[in-house]
């Protein structure tokens, strides 16, 4: 009898393993100091307010938003390579917001970061094999078989020929220098990755590849994402789950059909609506923001989406709107919430 | 002898204001001889837009250059035809085509920050642009002219504005800038290379109507060279899709994104994810990357990434295929396989994936 609970009890958590989260952002916030002129007086740019969001084992988070809202800071700080100015990040259970030396080194191996610009983040100098040995040299690893199959192993994994190991980046198409980088992500066998726009500087062709290698990995080594972009319909290809900032800001997460079919947030609609649409010829429905986002130094006062939304009133100036769970199932940060599928 | 050298089916229209025929580009270089442009034939007529499509390296902005005559012709061999307004620029002296270049047409660049000039104030770079052509105009008039061209564009403040510089302009704010500046002569030929790709996706929506409705009040043509065909869906009248140097389909935009014919526009629709349908669908990518201009592929210039190549015997390894009509008035593809097979082959392995289902 215990024996048949103990399985049910085992089951259950095996088949939903989305019980416990594997990452948990809590009030994440980041300022940068900033100083006009020599002697000007100093100011903050907030960068990231109070981020709140989760990840569970094998899931994929889209972080989307347009460029200066935060979705890049945000990356960095979750694989620490930018230090919090407050709010807590837990990895499995472990508060690692301010981890340090060693214990930081260990938890690398768990969060690798894949960056955007397959040019600027390989060392020219050195080698495919020696850029993609460098994790496991760093933290000591001897796989079995030895660094070398081991290498051979994941740049076959992500599609390259394994007798390029001796060839350095310069010989590659950037296609590929993002495979070498994605291998390197992928060489201490880590449970989070995060990517920042990892397609977005290759031709679309070479994107499409990129993204079903990125696609199938995630399926084959059921891989946590926190997918960084600005491309809305690779977001909507690759990630579940979305969370759209704004100046710093989250103001909607969802499923990927709560984000696109019913989205909440005037300015999610928006963001939607501006995405040039093939499948539509000719460019109608669109919502028109009027003009630039504002200095995330002097944010607007309320919801910061005020000075550019429609629907603003007295209250959007006056009260910040809190991520609350809206009707269409998602949770957004807007006073007068939208409702409606988009056409 | 006989594959190289085969003009494009594509009519001109005579009546159109930009007309190429077969235009070549060349750029000799130590590892050979470049064919950056190696046959192009297309016409745009005042008031429509031609989107230029292709991935990096398929010749869509070297044509963009050699029609403002941009290329050092100490280093470029061009041949063929590209008549402006009816007078032919290929080979004309550098003198008479600095009177067409900022007047007759102008350009819009990709990266509005390397564009404008950091030294300079904005106002005062719209306004030497207009002095240029209108020698007789005074500083003054000049000066008002840019202000002018600076509110038309959607600045605000134009006045405040024209004094600023362009670091102190968003992204969106200077490419707009630069949309004045290129607009400050009433060219009757616009090009604007990839326009929006720096900017967000509001930005670019707002900078795309902007074009449209310029468009409308200076009943003026436009190419529109992109990587993106959410943009081309948008704004193009016609489209031209490049590859390896050479035109492989021409037609309207309808005809291009809802009936493609060439393997290679399919392998573009497909490679594209969606905003509507089945997330769940692989996209179907072009295998290989593109080619290289120096040493392109012998017969069609595709065939080592078309899925198809081994269809036609040994045609696409021999023989480079030559526009011709895919079908419906306008449209022209460059491809061996015929119309059933290309028919069949898109209903069976394209119309599900990406932006083409």
């Amino acid at each position: 009898m215990t024996d048949l609970a103990d399985s049910a009890a085992s089951t259950a958590t095996t088949t939903t393993p989305g019980r416990e989260p594997l990452l948990k952002v809590e009030g994440l916030t980041k300022h940068f100091p900033v100083r006009s002129g020599l002697w000007g007086k100093g100011s903050v740019v907030r960068a990231v307010e109070n981020v709140n969001f989760e990840v569970k084992p094998g899931e994929t988070l889209g972080l989307v938003g347009e460029s200066g809202c935060g979705k890049t800071t945000t990356g960095r700080m979750l694989v620490r390579l930018l230090e919090p100015t407050s709010g807590k990040i837990t990895f499995e259970g472990e508060d690692i917001t301010h981890t340090k030396g060693n214990r930081l080194r260990k938890l690398r191996q768990d969060i690798q970061i894949i960056f955007q610009d397959p040019y600027a983040s390989l060392n020219p100098r050195h080698t495919v094999g020696r850029i993609v040995a460098m994790p496991l040299q760093v933290n000591g690893i001897d796989p079995p078989g030895g660094v070398k199959k081991r290498v051979q192993e994941l740049l076959e994994t992500v599609g390259l020929n394994p007798e390029h190991y001796n060839r350095y980046p310069h010989e590659f198409s950037g296609g590929q220098r993002q495979r070498i980088g994605i291998a390197r992500a992928l060489a201490l066998k880590p449970k989070l990755i995060v990517a920042d726009e990892p397609v977005s500087a290759l031709d679309v062709s070479i994107q499409a590849q990129v993204v079903n290698l990125l696609r199938q990995l995630q399926r084959d080594l059921g891989l946590s994402f926190v997918f960084i972009a600005h491309d809305l319909a690779v977001v909507r290809h690759f990630c579940e789950r979305i969370a759209v900032m704004y100046l710093g800001r989250m103001v909607e997460v969802g499923t990927r059909e709560q984000i696109y079919e019913n989205p909440a947030h005037p300015y999610t609609r928006a963001l939607l609506s501006a995405v040039p649409d093939v499948t539509k010829l000719g460019g109608h429905g669109r919502i028109k923001l009027e003009g630039d986002v504002p200095s995330p130094i002097d944010p607007p006062s309320g919801c910061v989406f005020h000075t550019r939304c429609w629907k603003a009133q007295e209250k959007c100036s006056a009260e910040a709107p809190a991520l609350v769970p809206v009707q269409n199932g998602s949770i957004a940060a807007c006073h007068f919430p939208e409702s409606g599928e988009v056409v | 002898m006989t594959t190289s050298t085969s003009p494009a089916a594509a009519a001109v229209d005579p009546e159109a204001y930009l007309q190429v025929r077969d235009l070549k580009v060349q750029f000799p270089t130590e590892d050979g001889l470049v064919r950056a442009v190696d046959g192009v034939t297309f016409s745009v007529r005042r008031g429509q837009t031609l989107g230029i499509v292709g991935e990096s390296g398929s010749g869509k902005s070297v044509t963009s250059m050699s029609i403002l005559g941009l290329h050092n012709p100490a280093r470029t061999k061009i041949t063929g035809e590209i008549s402006i307004g009816g007078k032919n620029i290929v080979g004309m002296k550098e003198e008479q085509i600095q009177r067409l270049r900022g007047k007759d047409v102008a350009m819009i660049f990709q990266d509005p920050l390397s564009a404008l000039h950091p030294y300079y104030k904005v106002g005062a770079q719209i306004a030497e642009a207009y002095k240029v052509h209108h020698p007789s105009a005074s500083k003054k008039e000049a000066a008002t002219r840019a202000v002018d061209m600076l509110g038309r564009v959607g600045i605000p403040q134009p006045q405040r504005r024209a004094n600023q510089y362009p670091h102190e302009f968003s992204g969106g704010m200077r490419q707009r800038a630069m949309i004045a500046m290129a607009l400050v002569n009433d060219p009757a030929l616009l090009i604007a290379d990839e326009p929006t790709t720096a900017l967000d996706v509001t930005v670019q929506a707002q900078i795309l109507e902007l074009l449209e409705d310029l468009q409308r009040e200076f009943h003026s043509a436009i190419i529109m060279i992109t990587h993106d065909l959410g943009v081309v869906s948008q704004v193009a009248d016609d489209v031209l899709v490049m590859y390896g140097g050479r035109p492989v389909e021409t037609g309207t935009v309808e005809q291009i994104m809802k009936r493609p014919q060439h393997p290679y526009t399919w392998g573009l629709l497909a490679s594209v994810p969606s905003l509507h349908g089945d997330a769940s669908v692989d996209l179907v990518p072009i295998k290989g990357n593109p080619p290289s201009l120096i040493n392109l592929p012998t017969g069609c210039a595709f065939n080592p990434r078309c899925r198809y190549a081994g269809q036609n015997g040994n045609r696409s390894f021999s023989e480079v295929p030559e526009l011709r009509p895919a079908g419906e008035p306008g449209h022209n593809v460059a491809c061996h396989m015929s119309f059933e097979t290309r028919q069949r082959l898109y209903a069976e392995d394209i119309a599900h994936a990406g932006v083409a289902q």
